[in-house]
């Protein structure tokens, strides 16, 4: 069964693989070569908004990568997503240069407006965009390496661990909504022109953009997949199942926690990444707590444990939230709850159990609660 | 007038002592103002010490009004009037305060004064309040003259001091004559007694007036600057004080929002996202009650928060009783999965509340027996918030006393304490498990009730404490409620603390990050229970 359940998974993976990678070529293509007029032309903010939606699923991959195959909650892997963001969005801020409204080559609009004289010294290097894209990368994994070193060494975990990233987003929000922090307190940073030397609002640079997320996404997939089914991921399930058993068998589990830890802190802050330009802005309440606990609820919906799952899940409510939001306002909040409800209560496997559970009659049991130990 | 004319001072008390010797039998205030019609200035002067001798309450009004240069004279038949502004202005009659309408730019003669009369008004009207009947009257106009260091209030000062009965007043009358005493040409041995009176008083009215006499090497000098060092050491202590005052506040407000999780989290290990709805749907109970008594029944607004409380805390009750049974029973041993669901209950409930009453704020208003507020020292206190503190402790120590002498509170230290054991004792463990929600949402109710006091009613009241209240869980430990009061009452007052030295956000952002850091050495809490259901 459990041979089943992984090939299900495997396939699932790689059925969502190659529809990523359709769209990867498809999307860009129907934008770029059709004419606007014609019934198969992409606009460029319908794929802007996909684009979006191609990030949240890379933010749900990496939930689904710690909390599917580790039992490690996270609520504040949006401060991962952000700080991701932040990189980029430094990157493109120092791109801007001398077209700011004040003009100045070296400083940021609104460190001019503070008055600032330098550059803080972190913001050095961010000129350069490798520069950036190692700090996108370097940074959440950093605060994910020290926070999980000190939390996963002295066994915090359950609901003790959930709360304590929550603070930890909570308290970023709050430090980067500060003027003084030298990201530009609660505007955040805005009004990008260019990436490498490309225009952010031509059809080009964006198509290029999206299938760019397309590729880091199915790239992650595939890492995570390789992880999850190799003998690290093993002990990781069984960490997920069994903690202090783990334990016993002579597995250093913290260790094991670490690493999907720091690596899932490095897939969101890819995702953050790839989310800034598409976007066009990033501010502090990206790390607000609302954000991660919701983005855990994608992961929820589409299946936690298959990978493959949360990516749907990420998109499908995502586009839902789009519809709702536009056409009728008042009814998300009750839909996005009710949905909280509903996957927990009537399918913990998510849509991607649903979808197993056609596919084959005999039922397959649904995944163990994670961490039994952690229900004192 | 750091040095006003023995001749200014004269006049001053001159007019005071007509004033009083006449006030028994006032003459007619309306003969006294025609007096006014005249374009001599010393007949105004008469005129003016007629008016304050005719002892009528307007007497005040007038004056201030010719001071303003809105005293006017009507042309049309010579009466005196009182204009509310220049050019075009309604009229009201000076002897009467009858309304007569309003008058245009040309129909009227505005009475001229000098800058003697000037001077003659203001000393008069500063001493006039200083024998007002209303002692707070009194001692606001003793504030005054300190503050103004007005030296012709002099007089008036010393001759409403001899009559002063009230202490507190006695006390600012001396202050202010102190301080005018300080700041004229006095005698040295004088002025350092004086400084000695100021010193008394302490505040920022008394340091910036010390600082401005402390320049200079004279005695009198000297003596200023060793009282400011000595304000200046007091200073520390009253806003240590005070700081820990207002951190006792925060403090009791966080206990009184966390306490109801604390019970839901310790003995059930369920993590309740919808706890701060719980806080909301209160506070809205509040607002309703009032709304009622508002267009019903008046007389009983004093009352509103009493009848609140009981409708909060069983309506709340009801609904976390509701929400048990209905969906946490069956996520038990999935706490993370009851943390998702109770989310998404706190987004339904936030948008309901939302649909029903608007998002935006709601007004609470406040008993009066909770308005206001008193100083102590040299801090001052809200009243609301000495009654929020006292109503944080009552409600800690109710549920202290019920869960050490009630059966049911028995029954769930069991639980707490070893869920199989209880159950195979014969406790109905789910029954108990559906009360103690109900209890810990009914608790996050009558919190509501009491922040509305405190903060704006609206949908998002929740969200804006569910994160401090998880931090006091955490850091209290579980199981525990003295935990709960000494998480509460620490976080708090480091809060308050850290403000000064750090600011508001990052005091808040140290203070998560001590918590982070302690739950790593203490992974269960400052006060974690022992029992072999207790995961190590």
């Amino acid at each position: 069964m459990i041979t089943w359940r992984l090939l299900s998974s495997a396939r699932g993976v790689a059925i969502t693989t190659l529809v990523i990678l359709v769209a990867t070529v498809l999307v860009p293509a129907l934008h770029l070569l059709t004419p606007s007029n014609s019934a198969l032309h992409i606009p460029a903010h319908v794929m802007a908004l996909f684009g979006k939606y191609l990030c949240f699923a890379m933010l749900a991959l990496s939930i689904d990568l710690i909390w599917g195959f580790c039992g490690i909650l996270s609520l504040g892997h949006g401060a991962f997503f952000a700080l991701g963001g932040y990189g980029m969005g430094m990157y493109l801020m120092r791109q801007i240069g001398t077209r700011g409204v004040y003009g100045n080559a070296e400083l940021p609009d609104f460190m001019v407006f503070l008055n600032w004289n330098e550059l803080p010294w972190y913001w050095y290097g961010f000129d350069q965009f490798w520069f950036a894209a190692l700090m996108v990368l370097l940074v959440p994994g950093l605060l994910a390496f020290l926070f999980g070193l000190l939390a996963f060494r002295s066994r915090v975990s359950g609901v003790y661990l959930s709360i304590i990233t929550q603070a930890l987003t909570f308290a970023l929000m709050l430090a980067f909504f500060r003027n003084d922090m030298g990201f530009g307190g609660n505007n955040g940073l805005t009004d990008f022109k260019d990436i490498l030397g490309f225009n952010l609002q031509s059809g080009s640079t964006r198509a290029a953009l999206f299938a760019v997320s397309c590729l880091a996404l199915a790239a992650s997939l595939l890492t995570c997949l390789f992880i999850t089914r190799s003998r690290l991921g093993t002990v990781m399930t069984a960490i997920r199942d069994a903690e202090s058993r783990t334990r016993f068998l002579g597995y250093r589990v913290e260790a094991f926690k670490l690493f999907a830890f720091t690596l899932s802190a490095c897939i969101a802050g890819l995702a953050g990444a790839l989310y800034v330009p598409q976007v066009g802005i990033i501010n502090p309440s990206e790390f607000a707590p609302a954000n991660s606990i919701e983005a855990v609820i994608w992961a929820a919906i589409g299946g936690r444990g298959t990978l493959f799952g949360p990516i749907i899940g990420a998109i499908v409510v995502n586009f839902g939230k789009s519809w709702f939001t536009s056409v009728l306002p008042d009814i998300w909040l009750f839909a996005l709850g009710g949905l909280f409800l509903a996957v927990t209560l009537f399918l913990p496997q998510g849509l991607a159990g649903l979808f197993k559970m056609r596919a084959r009659k005999p039922v397959v049991p649904p995944i163990p609660a994670a961490q039994p130990e952690a229900a004192e | 007038m750091r040095n006003p004319t023995p001749a200014l001072r004269a006049i001053a008390a001159f007019f005071w002592l007509i004033s009083l010797a006449c006030a028994a039998h006032a003459s007619d205030l309306a003969s006294a103002l025609k007096g006014l019609d005249t374009s001599k200035f010393p007949e105004k002067e008469k005129a003016i010490a007629a008016i304050v001798a005719s002892g009528d309450p307007r007497v005040a009004d007038i004056l201030t009004a010719l001071g303003d240069g809105k005293l006017l004279i009507r042309k049309s038949d010579r009466r005196v009037v009182i204009g509310d502004g220049d050019g075009q202005s309604k009229i009201s009659d000076a002897a009467t305060g009858e309304d007569l309408g309003q008058i245009s730019e040309g129909e009227f003669d505005k009475i001229a004064i000098n800058n003697k009369i000037r001077r003659q008004i203001k000393a008069i009207i500063g001493s006039l309040t200083l024998f007002a009947a209303d002692p707070i009257t009194r001692l606001k106009a003793a504030e005054e003259i300190f503050r103004s260091r007005d030296q012709a209030a002099f007089e008036p000062l010393q001759e409403a001091l001899g009559k002063e009965s009230d202490a507190a007043v006695r006390r600012a009358m001396e202050q202010a004559l102190a301080g005018l005493i300080l700041t004229s040409d006095a005698a040295d041995k004088e002025r350092i007694a004086a400084i000695e009176t100021v010193k008394s008083k302490g505040g920022q009215d008394a340091t910036a007036l010390l600082a401005e006499i402390a320049h200079g090497e004279d005695r009198v000098a000297q003596a200023a600057r060793e009282a400011l060092a000595w304000l200046e050491r007091s200073r520390v202590w009253w806003d240590a004080l005070q700081n820990a005052v207002y951190g006792l506040s925060l403090g009791s407000v966080l206990l009184l929002a966390a306490i109801g999780l604390a019970i839901t989290f310790g003995v059930m290990g369920v993590i309740n996202m919808a706890h701060g709805e719980m806080v909301m749907i209160g506070a809205y109970v509040t607002f309703i009650v009032q709304e009622i008594i508002r267009n019903s029944a008046p007389g009983l607004f004093d009352y509103s928060l009493l009848i609140a409380l009981p409708l909060a805390f069983f309506l709340t009750g009801t609904v976390g009783v509701g929400i048990e049974r209905s969906v946490i029973r069956f996520l038990y041993g999935r706490p993370l999965e009851t943390l998702l669901a109770t989310w998404g209950l706190s987004l339904i409930l936030q948008q309901a509340v939302r649909s029903i009453f608007g998002p935006t704020n709601r007004e609470v208003g406040t008993p009066s027996w909770m308005s206001g507020s008193f100083q102590i020292g040299e801090i001052s206190l809200t009243v609301n918030r000495i009654v929020i503190i006292l109503f944080a402790l009552a409600v800690f120590l109710c549920l202290l006393l019920a869960m050490r002498y009630t059966r049911f509170g028995l029954q769930m230290r069991a639980v707490t304490q070893n869920r199989e054991m209880a159950g195979a004792m014969g406790i109905n463990t789910a029954r108990i498990d559906a009360l103690t929600f109900g209890l810990g949402s009914g608790i996050a109710g009558i919190a509501g009730v009491a922040l509305s006091q405190i903060d704006n009613v609206s949908p998002n009241l929740g969200q804006s404490y569910i994160i401090d209240s998880f931090m006091v869980v955490v850091f209290g430990g579980v199981g525990n409620l003295w935990g709960t009061l000494v998480a509460a009452m620490t976080l708090g007052i480091a809060n308050k603390f850290l403000e000064p030295l750090a600011g508001a956000v990052l005091g808040k952002i140290l203070v998560l990050i001590f918590i982070i850091l302690f739950i790593q050495k203490r992974p269960r809490g400052l006060f974690a229970l022992r029992g072999r259901a207790v995961e190590a």
